[in-house]
């Protein structure tokens, strides 16, 4: 049997509705803001004078630290869920299972952005 | 039905030896995934420390012994190559460094750059 639909009626509510680029554009924006936030991380951790309990709660107890720390798990997990998603729509075929594993990485991404962004203030915002 | 084309399909990884870009591009999701990973720590560990000396000290006591140093070192290097990389990806994006020449120049930077924060990062830890 021939398909009569015409090839509107087959993308019309399926294609870009011109947010097409939205994720690429997000990954570029999450990507450029991450380039300071992980020279920031790698050298500000290195040039911590010790590893201990009392050093890590000072070091996040300074407000610019702790900021820019929220600031780099935000960017950093939205980024990261962001690149997971095309790795699952590369490599899962079959759509069930893609979709379960795109909602499962969001899931994630987001108890665990949630979960470093809720520790960095119980660490800043103790008295 | 039976594949009887007798032709090589290229590019066959088993006879195609890949070019140094393409491994880099490989590098460049793999990376990714593993930072991924390293974000998830992070997290882990700083909610350690927002808990109790002992939660944070099972946490650092990991992330401090030779393994979990080897690691860590691991980590920065898959930072350093993905944050350089990504900005390669970015020049890409508008329009910049595609000839293939500079792409493998623009792609040997990235490896060095990776490498060279690196030690400067662990050489700033040794020393703190």
């Amino acid at each position: 049997m021939s398909n009569f639909r015409t090839p509107l009626k087959k993308v019309k509510g399926l294609g870009s509705a011109k947010e097409g680029t939205s994720h690429f554009w997000a990954q570029r924006v999450t990507a450029i803001a991450l380039v300071p936030l992980v020279l920031w991380l790698g050298f500000s951790i290195a040039a911590l004078p010790g590893m201990d309990y009392v050093a890590i709660r000072e070091w996040l107890s300074q407000p610019f630290n702790a900021i820019v720390m929220i600031l780099f798990m935000s960017a950093g997990f939205y980024h990261a869920r962001l690149g997971l998603q095309v790795v699952i729509e590369d490599y899962i075929g079959s759509h069930g299972p893609r979709t379960a594993a795109i909602i499962a990485v969001n899931f994630a991404a987001a108890a665990l952005g949630v979960t470093g962004v809720f520790s960095v203030l119980r660490i800043a915002l103790a008295s | 039905m039976a594949w009887n084309d007798t032709r090589p399909l290229s590019p066959h990884l088993q006879h195609y030896k890949l070019p140094l870009t393409a491994y880099l591009s490989v590098a460049h999701r793999a990376t990714g995934i593993v930072n991924s990973l390293a974000i998830v720590l992070l997290v882990l560990l700083i909610a350690s420390a927002a808990g109790t000396p002992e939660s944070y000290g099972f946490m650092s006591g990991i992330a401090t012994s030779w393994f979990g140093k080897l690691i860590l070192f691991g980590f920065t290097i898959t930072l350093y190559y993905h944050m350089a990389n990504g900005i390669r990806h970015l020049f890409w994006d508008v329009g910049h460094g595609f000839d293939v020449e500079v792409a493998k120049k623009s792609g040997k930077v990235c490896m060095a750059a990776a490498g060279v924060l690196s030690v400067i990062t662990w050489l700033v830890a040794l020393a703190a």
